[in-house]
């Protein structure tokens, strides 16, 4: 067995891991007026989980992040549902998103749009599907 | 001018890909095919950037990091291949 030295790997994993993960969280945030969205947030994010597993093993990922990537899908599948269902109990048709411009404590005034809710499902499911396929398949011998 | 430039350089980006494409074809080792895919990734960036001067937008900028990155973790996983002849190992011998 050859020795398990990857200590160049490991520590570099360790700082790109939290700028691959503030990218993908940008890039979720800016789909509204610029280039992303959710899918593509969703796919940098299981991007930096795949490096994670790489750097370490199955078990060690699945203690740092104790997530079930399948209930995970279930849940954005519930925020597209929810938010897309939500419009019919203001007697308005499925899929209409509401907008507002919102005055915050700290943050002043910033524009809030429930689809952003519906990109978070999307999100949610993009990480839960991929994480899954790629686990599944890593894991059989 | 900068046009003149610009094109100067894709061109030369060009070549460096052909280049890198024979080296990706040719290459006698395993190492060799997945170090010339790098440096393509990396080539591939420079060539967005200029493009996305040429074109005057800044709709790309995204997307250079975004190579920049799945180039990493393609090399990174290529190379833990070749070390180890397995990807995710299921728990690590201490």
């Amino acid at each position: 067995m050859r020795s398990n030295n990857n200590i160049i790997l490991e520590t570099t994993i360790k700082v790109v891991l939290f700028i691959i993960v503030l990218f993908s969280v940008y890039i979720f945030f800016a789909g509204h007026y610029y280039p992303g969205g959710g899918f593509i947030g969703g796919l940098m994010t299981s991007g930096a989980i795949v490096l994670l597993l790489i750097a370490y093993d199955i078990k060690t990922v699945a203690t740092i992040l104790p997530v079930n990537y399948r209930t995970m899908t279930g849940i954005g599948l519930l925020f597209a549902i929810g938010t897309s269902a939500g419009s019919l109990l203001f007697n308005v048709p499925f899929l209409t998103h509401a907008f507002g411009h919102i005055e915050v404590p700290v943050l002043g005034e910033i524009s809030l749009h429930t689809a952003t809710l519906f990109d978070l499902g999307v999100y949610l499911v993009v990480v839960g599907v991929t994480m899954t396929i790629i686990q599944t398949i890593g894991e059989d011998e | 001018m900068l046009d003149i430039v610009i094109r100067i350089a894709l061109f030369c980006l060009a070549l460096a890909m052909v280049a890198l494409i024979y080296r990706v074809i040719k290459g006698p080792s395993m190492p060799d095919r997945i170090i010339a895919l790098d440096a393509i990734g990396i080539n591939l960036v420079a060539i967005i950037a200029l493009i996305s001067i040429e074109l005057r937008t800044n709709a790309f900028l995204e997307i250079i990091l975004l190579i920049g990155i799945l180039a990493f973790i393609g090399t990174v996983a290529f190379a833990k291949y070749l070390e180890k002849e397995v990807l995710f190992e299921r728990e690590r011998d201490q």
